[in-house]
């Protein structure tokens, strides 16, 4: 679905990604691991245009997508989550999801004014998908609290739900379970296998090992920039590189 | 009771009230000051929607009222045009100059923005000033005519002028309802709550900050227009970044971001300071530091202190009906 070649990316003189090669499969939970500081992040904000790569390609179903601007990745389909999530919390978490199906409408600033029925059809549009996120993350009771009101845990679905909301096909995740706690990342992995097993295909980074050996189809590892290894979690976890560069010795025989 | 107050009632109450008010206060005074204080309600609502809604702080907005004003004092004085004319060439005229201002400078973000705008106003002032030739330069343009009467209905006596200002404003605040409570003014919120999300949203930022500075610079025009043909003289003064962060007061005290409070601050504000009149200079030692109480204990001033608590009784209520 999505084939990254020879990414580079480097800022000054600090090189953050060096020419990383790999594919994100579809209907598969992909997740990349390695230490702070590898280039994670950086990797997503190229994929979603963020940054423009110094070297390389991405192809997202076999179209060009390297040198596109984020909304225009977003409207191709691939949504994304941050690690800490802006949302607007003197409004409703409803409120707060109703804007994530926006780029699926046309309705402009003529529409505004004369109240065409266009507007009208495409805000009711955007409220259905805003419900049916909000449903889908399980979050339905929580439609009318206030944003600034919710858990950590749901911030963290709320955020799912708005990146749901926009249709995507293929979903980054960055740190999805960051600062929750080992029964919330429980469900959210739970939640992230329903979004795949509904079509959708995930990219995740996380730093917590027992979700990712459990949850991905596929690992890809990152250090100092570099692809040190790529594949299965037992793979993974047996590669003398990985053991060596990332987890440590006294992770070795997890 | 406040709750029904909220809403289409609440609208028809504030409009009831600016229909009748000239049939209340008894002096022409009075009715001018309330005329200026809805002309720049009128420009602070614009201004809202690029700083309150889109969270892009533009310290240019005078800047922009004073090329409105230009525009209908130098094309009707020195060029004949009638003022209704001019009054539409110089909501064109704003936009085709903020269209690339604002195309440069919204590539700036936060403060280097604001600190750009400020400059951008700065220098909207000084080509007033010294393009004599075009502005009449420190002396001004006198001899603005009122506007043109249409049909019976002349706008000479204090009354008609307050009308056509409550006119426009009740006009400004109808658009502006139907702009920021749309799935557009969404796109907007969603930018000022954070450029990042908004975009990985698959929102054109640059199309959307745009549209906003654009739609806002069109309601400075607008309201600058209007001033030229109500005051009748313009100088270069009507630039200075001071008006600016008048407007920007009364966003603050109403609260930035809500349709009601720039309205509130611009209209309450005026008359505060006309009842500190006689305190002269020293009123700002009194204004100011109520300014300060305001911003540290209402930092979403007074009108958005009081959706918040509405929004937070309303989110228990319904939680309360509906049990997790």
């Amino acid at each position: 679905m999505l084939k990254i070649e020879h990414l580079t990316k480097k800022f000054g003189g600090n090189t953050a990604v060096n020419n990383v090669s790999t594919t994100v499969e579809e209907g598969k939970i992909n997740a990349i691991i390695g230490p702070n500081g590898a280039g994670k992040t950086t990797f997503f904000n190229l994929i979603s245009g963020v940054h423009r790569p110094t070297s390389g390609t991405i192809t997202y179903d076999g179209r060009d997508i390297t040198s596109l601007r984020t909304d225009a990745v977003a409207r191709l389909g691939v949504a994304r989550t941050f690690q800490a999530t802006t949302l607007f919390d003197n409004a409703s978490v409803l409120d707060n999801l109703i804007v994530g199906h926006r780029l699926r409408t046309r309705s402009g600033l003529l529409d505004v004014l004369v109240g065409s029925s266009r507007l009208r059809e495409e805000e009711r549009i955007c409220r259905e998908k805003a419900r049916n996120a909000l449903d889908f993350v399980g979050l339905s009771h929580l439609e009318n609290r206030l944003a600034g009101d919710i858990s950590q845990e749901e911030r963290k679905r709320v955020a799912f739900a708005l990146a749901l909301a926009t249709e995507p096909r293929l979903v980054l995740l960055d740190e999805p379970a960051g600062g929750v706690n080992p029964e919330e990342t429980v469900g959210l992995a739970e939640l992230i296998r329903k979004m795949v097993r509904n079509g959708l295909t995930v990219c995740l980074i996380e730093h917590k090992m027992d979700m990712i050996m459990s949850l991905a189809d596929k690992i890809l590892v990152l250090s100092y920039g570099e692809k040190i290894a790529e594949g299965t979690p037992a793979e993974v976890k047996a590669n003398p590189a990985v053991i060596d560069a990332y987890l440590g010795s006294d992770h070795a025989d997890i | 009771m406040l709750n029904r107050l909220h809403g289409p009632l609440g609208w028809t109450l504030l409009f009831l009230a600016g229909l009748l008010f000239p049939f209340v206060v008894g002096n022409d005074y009075h009715l001018t000051v309330m005329s200026t204080a809805y002309l720049f309600a009128i420009a602070t609502l614009g201004l809202n929607l690029i700083v309150g809604y889109t969270g892009q702080f533009n310290l240019a907005h005078a800047g922009f009222m004073a090329i409105g004003a230009y525009t209908v004092g130098i094309l009707t004085v020195d060029h004949g045009f009638s003022y209704w004319l001019s009054f539409v060439l110089a909501g064109a005229v704003t936009v085709a100059v903020g269209l690339p201002l604002g195309w440069v400078s919204l590539r700036l973000k936060g403060h280097y923005f604001s600190i750009f705008t400020l400059c951008v106003g700065y220098i909207i002032y000084l080509v007033i000033e010294k393009w004599e030739d075009l502005t009449h330069g420190p002396v001004g343009i006198i001899g603005i005519p009122a506007p043109e009467p249409i049909g019976d209905f002349g706008f000479e006596t204090p009354r008609a002028q307050y009308y056509l200002m409550f006119f426009f404003l009740v006009l400004g605040v109808w658009a502006m309802r139907r702009i920021v409570n749309s799935l557009l003014g969404r796109t907007f919120m969603a930018i000022r709550n954070g450029d990042d999300l908004a975009e990985a949203l698959g929102i054109n930022l640059m199309r959307n900050k745009l549209l906003a500075f654009l739609i806002s610079v069109l309601y400075a025009g607008w309201a600058g227009a209007l001033y030229a043909g109500f005051v009748r003289f313009l100088g270069p003064d009507i630039a200075g970044v001071h008006h600016t962060f008048d407007m920007t007061m009364y966003m603050l005290i109403g609260g930035l971001g809500t349709l009601i409070g720039p309205l509130f601050g611009s209209l309450s504000v005026p008359w505060i300071t006309q009842y500190l009149q006689f305190l002269q200079e020293y009123r700002f030692v009194i204004f100011g530091p109520i300014l300060i109480l305001l911003v540290i204990y209402l930092p979403h001033g007074v009108v958005g202190t009081w959706l918040g608590w509405r929004a937070r009784r309303a989110a228990q209520v319904s939680a309360a009906a509906k049990p997790e």
